[in-house]
């Protein structure tokens, strides 16, 4: 089972994770604000995921941990 | 299984990068090529002057800090006086191609055994985002608001190209960071640069097309379809150099 986990602490809300994701299950939580005070990314739906990691290859501050 | 998570050689530490800079990106890459190669205990980078100047909080091997520009004569001593060591630096646009092009070109003119990344996002971004050499013409930036005039600033240098005419280096090549693909090429390249050197095959140098949404003021997705847009039309991505294929078929 594809799990995906952000650090939401070190996440900067750049988007870039989003626009990589094929499945578009990741999204900038609007409401929520993390310690640097962006909105941070995180999955809506885990069980599309097929932990294929675009959104970690394109992360540029290692928020995300890609296992299956 | 783990399939991706942060490489050891990179420190658990925050980046101090602006959101969407792909100086993390290629951080991470570079950290990645240390731990395939199991060389994180002899790996000795050398940071620049610019926005990557807290590289040495980064990465979890030996750091030195160089003087503006000077990172590659600073890599040659270390690597003549520990030659069994790994030596790389790491280099925006403003420190390699002008402050410190000469000792750029002289350190692959000599083919000094060591492995140079060198990132191009075309602007000055420590310093407020001044054009550099390797703006593109017509490029606003601070220095430039009507943008640059070629018949006053002149044209963009392309390191690959002019270090590609040398007879001294053995590996050049020109990636870029704007999608996954180009990622996992540029990847390649960062960890064929450091196996050159673990084999004593000579200088190489990667330069890494990336993005500064800050300075270039955009959205850091935007900056990355600027990318494919107008930085690697006048860029273009390749291996420009290669002796250590030639020397591979002979």
């Amino acid at each position: 089972m594809p799990k995906v986990s952000f650090k939401e602490d070190l996440c900067k809300g750049c988007g870039l994770c989003v626009n990589a994701c094929p499945k578009q299950i990741i999204e900038l939580k609007k409401d929520v604000i993390n310690k640097k005070g962006h909105s941070p990314a995180g999955i809506t739906d885990q069980s599309k995921c097929i932990a294929c990691a675009f959104c970690a290859t394109m992360c540029p501050d290692c928020v995300i941990t890609v296992e299956k | 299984m783990v399939v991706f998570e942060k490489p050891h050689a990179l420190c658990d530490v925050p980046l101090h990068y602006c959101p969407g800079c792909t100086h993390g990106i290629v951080h991470r890459l570079v950290a990645e090529a240390i731990d395939e190669l199991g060389i994180e205990g002899t790996a000795i980078g050398v940071a620049p002057v610019g926005c990557a100047v807290m590289a040495y909080d980064y990465f979890n091997c030996d750091m030195v800090e160089a003087a503006h520009g000077r990172a590659p004569a600073v890599a040659t001593g270390i690597k003549r006086a520990l030659p069994e060591n790994i030596v790389f630096t790491y280099q925006g646009d403003g420190d390699l191609a002008s402050i410190g092009m000469a000792e750029t070109v002289h350190a692959a003119t000599r083919n000094e055994n060591i492995t140079i990344i060198f990132i191009n996002n075309a602007i000055y971004g420590m310093t407020g985002g001044q054009m550099a050499p390797t703006s593109l013409p017509g490029q606003v930036t601070q220095t430039s608001p009507y943008g640059r005039d070629v018949t006053t600033a002149g044209f963009p240098i392309k390191v690959s190209e002019l270090l590609a005419a040398l007879d001294g280096p053995s590996y050049i090549q020109r990636v870029a960071v704007n999608n996954v693909k180009n990622v996992k090429q540029a990847k390649k390249a960062i960890k064929k640069a450091f196996e050159n050197q673990v084999q004593g095959k000579g200088f190489s140098l990667i330069e890494v097309v990336s993005s500064c949404p800050t300075n270039w003021g955009m959205t850091p997705q935007q900056a990355l379809d600027w990318v494919e847009e107008k930085m690697i039309p006048y860029y273009p991505l390749g291996v420009y150099k290669d002796k250590t294929s030639e020397e591979g078929e002979k």
